[in-house]
């Protein structure tokens, strides 16, 4: 089918650019300028070359080990976060109801943690950890655990982990959901003539077709967890000690805290690099499954 | 008024250099069009993908020249114009 080209069409895409100039392309060019220079007093900036760079790459400097502390910690919570929230978000989908009043019923109540903006997650969750009238803490303090997420490295953890496992996990679900409500009949009646078992079923049935939402699902969140910043913020602090201090968190503490533009600069640029590189990778895998579905 | 910015010629140089070469891809999409390459990269790949992995390959050579400690940066920039030449040709 021939399609009617015309790149006047672009025209309506400029005041997006305008937009974007002005919200992100303007501030990034000046992160790249403070990344280079330091800073004196009001607005005296000095040439200081690479020099941000190569501390910041080098674990031997204060800033360098601080960076790849955090780096380090933000991949782990990526990481285990994405293993409890896939899993778990497909196992859900397998069990929500496919037809009758009940469905609209369970999506709702599935999607309401994300609808509940990430600082009032975090401080419900502030309240809800505490030992003494806090739900959550309070009946692990009652079962004996030691859990304590202000001063327990381990409980803060897994505090922050759950959070973002209880928030999320129903974005996984729902995107689930539709993938395996996209599945025709068809399929079903061929495995059951077949005489598949569930579990063959879902490992070749229903998974493959799962295969691009969860692309989805895992860009999504991993580039959410990998940007986390409000819940450790609000609940831990970034503590105890740095035990919580994810990127961003460390980033703004440098940035706004010790006002080091040099270091906070030449850090984004990093990070944000490395978003980059993940966003492309992802993107070109989901591309290419696109079109070799195609041929 | 771009006081704030904190402009040197240095970084204002990098990003015309960056504009430019936007420029340059995108009159070389409507005058020349082209077709996807499929090379050594395992995927179809047009002049804008090959220049994006170059840029995106040149800063990770310029970090692990630095995380190795390396000396003057014309090195790396060797490399990297290098390694673009190669995207451009193989890619």
């Amino acid at each position: 089918m021939d399609k009617p080209l015309n790149n006047r069409a672009w025209l309506l895409v400029a005041p997006v650019l305008l937009f974007v100039l002005f919200s992100a392309l303007l501030p990034m060019m000046t992160v790249v300028n403070y990344s280079v220079q330091d800073q004196m007093g009001e607005n005296h900036f000095f040439w200081n070359g690479d020099a941000w760079f190569r501390d910041l790459l080098n674990p031997a400097t204060e800033v360098g080990a601080r960076f790849a502390g955090a780096l380090v910690r933000n991949l782990a919570f990526s990481v285990t976060a994405l293993l409890i929230e896939v899993p778990l978000g497909i196992a859900v989908a397998l069990c929500l109801p496919r037809k009758g009043w009940t469905v609209g019923a369970t999506l709702v109540v599935i999607a309401l943690p994300m609808l509940i903006p990430w600082n009032v997650v975090g401080t419900i969750w502030q309240i809800f950890a505490r030992q003494d009238i806090g739900l959550f803490g309070a009946a692990l303090t009652g079962l004996g655990l030691h859990y304590n997420d202000t001063q327990d490295p381990v409980s803060a953890w897994c505090t922050i982990v759950i959070i973002d496992v209880w928030h999320w996990t129903p974005l996984v679900v729902l995107l689930s959901y539709a993938g395996l409500r996209a599945i025709p009949d068809a399929f079903y009646q061929a495995a059951r003539i077949d005489g598949a078992g569930r579990w063959a079923v879902f490992i070749n049935i229903e998974l493959p077709k799962l295969h691009k939402v969860l692309v989805i699902a895992i860009l999504l969140r991993f580039m959410q967890t990998f940007m986390i910043y409000t819940e450790p913020f609000v609940v831990t602090g970034g503590g105890p000690g740095n035990a919580t201090t994810f990127l961003s968190i460390d980033l703004v503490k440098i940035a706004l805290g010790q006002v080091d533009l040099g270091n906070a600069a030449s850090m984004s640029l990093i990070y944000n690099l490395i978003t980059i590189t993940l966003s492309w990778i992802f993107f070109t895998i989901m591309t290419q499954l696109d079109r070799r579905r195609e041929e | 008024m771009l006081a704030w910015m904190a402009w040197t010629w240095e970084t204002a140089l990098f990003f015309c250099l960056i504009g430019l070469a936007l420029v340059v891809l995108t009159s070389l999409a409507v005058f020349r069009p082209e077709t996807p390459r499929n090379g050594i990269l395992g995927f179809p790949t047009m002049r804008g993908d090959r220049f994006f992995v170059s840029m995106l390959g040149a800063a990770y050579i310029f970090i692990a020249w630095m995380w190795f400690g390396g000396g003057s940066l014309w090195y790396p920039l060797a490399i990297a114009a290098t390694f673009g030449v190669a995207m451009f040709a193989f890619a």
